[in-house]
């Protein structure tokens, strides 16, 4: 069964914490895995099929994301790749981990809150702060601006 | 009959958003702030994704060994199913934001509607599409509401906006033979349906940006059935498809 008899099939956890190290393209501090968009690894005969799942449906990102994934696998031996694209069910900012959120809040962008808006500055932690667009520098995230430190910031929008 | 008219159905989707995307992006590095010019590029990008998914689709359906691209820019202005309002220039950015909540208000009906959709890849299309929708519409709401209620300049700019668009949002809830075939297969909704939630969400927000709105149902049509588009179309595609028609299969 296994096409890798050598140095036996890796198993689909340690494949999982591989894929946990490659970084998001736009928000490197993040790995795919903590951005909630690896939907599924699992072994079809002696491939490797990932599922991965767009966060917007036009983010530029998603090409470079599956060409990264696969890279990394390639550089762990396995040969046969599948890239699955899963548009359903659709993502959402509650599958970002919880090592996530902390990792985007320590690089200055507020992570996504059900309450529409951050629940303070990122930077000097003050809840004096308001909204300059609801769009960003990448279509994942909002312009906001803290009143106390006068730092505008990222905030993740949340979907 | 149903097999192509579920591929009508689904040209008519990922052409309206095709078109409307190209528009907005129209306004990439000239809008009036560097925020709404953002905003506008971000929209623009949502509409061009859902396009691939719709367009992408549509191509297998039709099995004819097309993609999403190849229909995308490959196909002359009458072949083209959009609606007539998406296609028209965008005029001042008032126009824009005002042509926006008009379709973004019916797109997130129609698409909330789509997710129960019995063909399962449209309730997929559905349900990731209305999450962006809902943003736009959201957003558009609040900008028009600014502009409307906003000064005398801006008041009147929105207001003929207003009247200008309207005879184009009657098309978007026609029923013709494909929408009556989609709906009695639980594909998609019968848009007439929709009208009258559609039109109690218009006048809120317009009663809101102290605009009014204009007492016609007069709708000019073509689009969406591909029989009358606009002069309009053709000079857009000249555009958004000058290079892959002057270098094909060009890849980079």
């Amino acid at each position: 069964m296994s096409a890798q008899p050598d140095t036996g099939r890796p198993d689909t956890d340690r494949i999982w914490d591989w894929l946990d190290a490659v970084p998001d393209p736009e928000i490197p501090v993040i790995s795919v895995v903590d951005l909630g968009i690896v939907r599924d690894v699992r072994w079809d005969g002696g491939t490797v099929e990932v599922a991965v799942t767009p966060t917007y449906s036009g983010c530029p990102a998603t090409a470079i994301i599956a060409l990264d994934i696969e890279t990394a696998l390639r550089d762990r031996g396995i040969r046969d790749i599948r890239i699955k694209t899963q548009i359903a069910p659709a993502w959402t900012t509650d599958w970002l981990s919880d090592k996530g959120r902390a990792r985007l809040e320590e690089y200055g962008i507020a992570p996504p809150r059900a309450a529409g808006g951050p629940a303070h500055c990122p930077r000097c932690k003050s809840d004096d702060v308001e909204r300059v667009s609801q769009f960003g520098s990448t279509p994942c995230k909002a312009q906001w601006r803290c009143r106390d430190c006068m730092e505008p910031f990222d905030y993740f929008k949340c979907i | 009959m149903t097999a192509n008219a579920l591929l009508e159905f689904l040209l008519r989707q990922g052409d309206t958003t095709l078109v409307l995307g190209h528009r907005l992006s129209e306004w990439c590095g000239q809008a009036p702030a560097l925020e709404e010019d953002i905003a506008l590029a971000n929209t623009a990008l949502d509409l061009i994704g859902q396009t691939q998914m719709w367009l992408g689709y549509a191509a297998e359906v039709e099995g004819a060994g097309r993609t999403a691209d190849d229909l995308a820019y490959r196909r002359e202005a009458w072949d083209f199913r959009n609606l007539l309002m998406a296609e028209q220039p965008n005029g001042d950015y008032g126009r824009t934001l005002m042509r926006q909540f008009l379709f973004d208000g019916f797109n997130v009906l129609h698409l909330d509607a789509l997710q129960s959709s019995t063909d399962e890849r449209i309730a997929g299309i559905a349900a990731k599409s209305v999450k962006e929708a809902r943003y736009h519409l959201q957003r558009s709401t609040e900008t028009v509401i600014a502009l409307g209620d906003g000064t005398a300049e801006s008041n009147r700019r929105m207001q003929a906006a207003l009247d200008h668009l309207w005879p184009y949002t009657g098309e978007m809830f026609v029923a013709d033979a494909v929408e009556a075939a989609m709906a009695e297969t639980g594909i998609a909704p019968d848009p007439s349906t929709l009208r009258a939630e559609w039109g109690r969400t218009v006048r809120a927000g317009m009663a809101e940006a102290t605009l009014t709105v204009p007492d016609s149902d007069f709708a000019h049509q073509g689009g969406k059935n591909g029989k009358r588009h606009s002069e309009h179309l053709g000079h857009m595609l000249a555009v958004t498809q000058s290079l892959p028609r002057a270098y094909p299969d060009a890849s980079w």
